[in-house]
């Protein structure tokens, strides 16, 4: 099924203000409903090379993978959706990936990225994801995050140790404690999701959510939904404004109709009416 | 970044960044840092830089390498540390705020596993100078578990606190502007543009926003098949810089931007 007329995306990243390149990475196949975002880390272009391994190994895999396999497909025997086996394989291939470099090369020791995907199929999306790169929903006047980080800020939030509150003012903020291509296995949080026409999802690296408030950022969305590559641009643009310290990446993606699976009348009609 | 200034006899010839993970130092042109005098070697010595630190290694040259007036052979540098070859003289500056050095460090994302941050930072010159991969936070070693790591792991860092809190805090515009209805059911009515961006216009017919950013105000199209016009001309694709007593057109309406006075 092609998605790329119910979907509409729009994405932007930028070095920052302070940092010279860039460690983000961040790709789609629209048609296929697929977005995927990677914050890197490590020394002097290693990040680069982590989070660019990370968004081409899980693109290149899924999209043959999508051709022959329907996402939506429940598999008998696991009682799973094919779509959380694809994104759970072919996150363990991209660890594996990064990590076999890491160990080969030394200019590549300890590279590591962050990692949000996002596939979307039959009125749903399975979200995995793994470090702090998050994904925010916007469904009408609600604007919130739906992915919780793997960072010591949000143990220590869970562990009742600190509120949101002083959270914000945290110094601990880019302490990570998941990250792909660190450890010979990584085990990504995958969730299935429902989602609506009239939805806008946003994918971004912690560059863009520590600068910019979430209330700064649902309010540029909810302003400029209505065109998502200036709301992708405006984002980035508020983020260096406020000193854009690290890289920052967002991905845009609106649900614009509904978008069951399954090709007969039947199925169509039974879509209209959910 | 931290730099080098190359001069001799006093006189200052030159500023150099170092900006590359290697900066050679040497007599013979393809050296990053040439220094055409018969006392320095064809390949001198190197810089290696990692992260924030740089480390000078002494190339195997006739006349040595010397810092702060003592040989050396492996030498990790120190703000203001002076490189000697020959009768010239590399002075050794780091980042000229030590302060924001740190906080961009900081920022960097890294990697907490159980028990990597239990033991206590060594003190850096020998750490760093040893293994200078280990010095780059995002490989640790140490072993433990998971329970004591949060808090262990939380106190090394937290002196950069204020100085994070107040990057993060949004910069406030140099103004405060206003904008009044000048036609329209409203005309007379004031608005304060407080918020990073205020929307004006309807939906699905013609919708602009106006941003405010530390450089000053600036309106930019959203939707709609019209451009809104300011002063009779309508506005490109990309955002437009509004002054005082702009007058805008939007959706049928106008509109005069101004500063408060």
């Amino acid at each position: 099924m092609d998605l790329s007329q119910v979907l509409e995306t729009a994405s932007h990243t930028d070095p920052g203000m302070v940092r010279s390149h860039n460690e983000d990475s961040i790709a789609s196949i629209v048609e296929k409903g697929l977005v995927v975002l990677a914050d890197g880390m490590g020394g002097y272009n290693a990040g680069e090379v982590a989070s660019g391994m990370a968004t081409t190994v899980i693109t290149t895999e899924l999209r043959q993978l999508l051709e022959d396999h329907p996402p939506h497909e429940v598999d008998p025997q696991s009682g799973q959706k094919a779509a959380m086996k694809m994104l759970q394989e072919q996150v363990a291939k991209a660890n594996t990936s990064i990590y076999q470099a890491s160990q080969s090369q030394p200019q590549y020791a300890g590279m590591g990225t962050t990692l949000v995907v996002a596939l979307f199929y039959d009125n749903k999306m399975m979200v995995a994801h793994i470090g702090d790169s998050r994904l925010y929903r916007m469904r009408g006047d609600e604007f919130g995050q739906v992915t919780k980080d793997h960072s010591l800020l949000q143990e220590q939030i869970d562990a009742g140790m600190l509120t949101k509150e002083q959270a914000k003012h945290s110094s601990n903020k880019n302490l990570v404690t998941r990250a792909l291509g660190i450890d010979p296995a990584v085990e990504a949080e995958i969730h299935e999701y429902d989602t609506q026409p009239g939805d806008v999802y946003l994918l971004c690296s912690d560059g863009l959510s520590d600068m910019v408030s979430d209330e700064d950022i649902g309010m540029a969305l909810q302003a400029l939904g209505a065109n998502l590559n200036l709301a992708a641009q405006q984002l980035v643009q508020m983020a260096n404004d406020n000193g854009g310290r690290d890289n920052v990446s967002v991905i845009l993606i609106k649900i614009l109709r509904e978008y069951p699976a399954g090709q007969g009348l039947a199925s169509k009609i039974f879509g209209w009416f959910r | 970044m931290a730099k080098l200034i190359l001069s001799m006899d006093g006189l200052v010839l030159k500023e150099i960044p170092l900006s590359k993970e290697r900066t050679t130092i040497g007599r013979k042109p393809h050296n990053d840092i040439q220094i055409d005098n018969l006392a320095v070697s064809g390949e001198h010595a190197v810089i290696v830089t990692i992260l924030a630190d740089s480390f000078l290694e002494d190339l195997g040259s006739t006349n040595g390498t010397f810092v702060n007036g003592k040989t050396v052979k492996k030498h990790f540098l120190q703000s203001n540390d002076v490189i000697e070859l020959g009768k010239y003289k590399l002075k050794y500056i780091s980042e000229a705020l030590p302060g924001a050095a740190k906080a961009a460090d900081f920022e960097k994302t890294m990697v907490l596993r159980p028990g990597a941050m239990r033991k206590p930072p060594e003190p850096q010159p020998h750490a760093a100078a040893g293994a200078p991969h280990g010095h780059v936070d995002t490989m640790p070693t140490g072993i433990g578990h998971a329970a004591g790591a949060p808090a262990a792991a939380g106190a090394p860092k937290t002196h950069d606190d204020t100085q994070i809190g107040m990057a993060a805090a949004p910069a406030a515009p140099v103004r405060r502007a206003m904008l009044q209805l000048l036609s329209g059911a409203n005309a007379g009515k004031e608005l304060e543009l407080t918020k990073p961006l205020t929307t004006l216009g309807k939906p699905g017919v013609q919708v602009a926003v106006i941003t405010r950013r530390p450089q000053g105000f600036f309106i930019t199209h959203v939707e709609g098949a019209n451009k809104p016009i300011v002063n009779g001309k309508p506005i490109e694709l990309q955002a437009h810089a509004l002054n005082d007593h702009d007058i805008i057109e939007l959706a049928g309406v106008k509109v005069e931007f101004f500063f408060k006075p």
